[in-house]
């Protein structure tokens, strides 16, 4: 156990690495850890964004749906009064069809009847003409007493 | 065993305690210790070119095996020096870092068996060759001493020459001028039982552990019973000391990290 040179030989080897590894070790690794730290840090941040945009749209999603299903009930309940809206229209308007068809039929049995009337009256006209012309056949002439015989038809 | 010749037990833990040196000078002083400087250069060059080549290509996304290892060392260097330092750690996380895988690589090297060694460094020399640079009084001082440069260097950056005069005879007791001559004399004992602690416990610790392994592995050369006993009680001993290698450079480092910080911060 002497002190010789060696001493100063081991501080200036010792020097020589702490400069060697502050020079050449050190500053590599820092910047690297740095850096990944960085990088941790920032995709952290990213997550937490992430989550926050992802909640975002989660709430505006719900809220569209809500908007959807309101929109969706009102035109449900416009539609429900718009078909018993058109129900009571067909209702009304089938109503109104059957009042004119059955006073154009009641009409028309008042034509027919008329006409029936009418056709009867000169065929009851006729017999009493044929009947008279049996009746007169040997006193009237037809040709003589056509005046006569067309002013009792028109009388009939 | 050296070139399997008979020997006491005294000469082969002397033989495995002696230096490989080399007189550059008159006196006992301008020597250097070969083995000492060889090894921890090169064990220095081993730590910190391998972290250097990995850090080189380090990347910030997903790291591989060996960057992942190389970041927690540097994580745990880094964590204790948070815990202890306030201030821009630019410097000092490095100087930790250094301290603690050095110390931990020359620590390290205790566990190599050194008689195996010896096989190989006998061819450089025949008489002795220290594989262990923490066990050689000359490595620990001289890493106590740069720290403690160090630490007067930032006292005196920090406080001014002025201000570290003044704490050096108003603290810790008061500014009364009948304290001064107590307060100088604590902060004396105080400057230099720093780097003689700092030194002597990672010494002690190795030294002794190198005494004890040699003792363990003579048993060895007894009987074929002694060298079963041995090689268990070694390998005991081995696994105690594996704690032993760590904590010796955890503590090492931790006191420098804590005197370069009580530097930092004025009374």
């Amino acid at each position: 156990m002497n002190i010789n040179l060696t001493l100063f030989a081991q501080a200036i080897t010792f020097f020589a690495f702490i400069l060697f590894t502050a020079r050449f070790v050190w500053p590599p690794l820092m910047r690297a850890v740095e850096a990944r730290q960085k990088q941790i840090a920032d995709g952290l941040a990213a997550a937490e964004e992430g989550k926050q945009s992802l909640e975002l749209s989660a709430k505006q999603a719900d809220q569209e749906i809500a908007k959807a299903r309101a929109r969706a009930a009102e035109i449900m309940a416009q539609a429900e009064k718009r078909v018993s809206q058109m129900i009571e229209e067909a209702k009304l308007s089938a109503r109104e069809e059957g009042n004119r068809e059955k006073t154009a039929a009641k009409a028309e049995i008042e034509q027919e009847v008329s006409r029936a009337k009418e056709a009867l009256r000169s065929q009851v006209s006729l017999l009493a003409i044929a009947g008279a012309e049996k009746i007169l056949r040997r006193e009237v002439d037809a040709k003589t007493h056509a005046d006569l015989l067309q002013a009792v038809q028109a009388e009939l | 065993m050296a070139a399997g010749a008979e020997m006491r037990p005294t000469e082969y833990i002397g033989h495995h305690l002696t230096f490989n040196t080399q007189a550059i000078g008159d006196g006992g002083f301008w020597t250097l210790n070969v083995d000492t400087i060889v090894t921890s250069v090169l064990l220095g060059v081993i730590g910190f070119g391998f972290m250097w080549l990995v850090v080189r290509g380090a990347t910030a996304g997903v790291p591989g095996k060996r960057q992942a290892f190389v970041e927690l060392i540097f994580d745990f260097v880094d964590e204790q020096v948070k815990g202890i330092f306030h201030g821009a750690r630019g410097f000092i996380t490095p100087l930790a870092l250094t301290v603690f895988v050095w110390v931990l690589l020359m620590n390290a090297m205790d566990f190599l068996p050194v008689d195996w060694v010896a096989l190989g460094t006998h061819h450089v020399n025949e008489h002795g060759f220290r594989i262990v640079p923490t066990a050689d009084v000359n490595t620990t001082f001289a890493l106590a001493l740069s720290v403690w440069m160090l630490m007067m260097y930032y006292t005196i950056k920090v406080k001014g020459l002025g201000g570290w005069i003044h704490e050096l005879f108003c603290a810790p007791f008061g500014s009364n001028p009948l304290l001064w001559v107590f307060n100088f004399l604590f902060n004396l004992v105080e400057y230099v039982s720093k780097p003689l602690s700092h030194s002597l416990r990672l010494f002690g610790n190795m030294y002794a552990g190198e005494i004890i392994f040699l003792l363990l592995w003579m048993m060895a050369a007894t009987s074929i019973a002694g060298t079963v006993f041995g090689s268990l009680l070694g390998l005991g001993w081995a696994i105690f000391h594996i704690l032993i290698v760590a904590l010796q450079a955890y503590i090492f480092m931790m006191l420098t990290i804590v005197y370069i910080s009580m530097a930092h911060e004025s009374h």
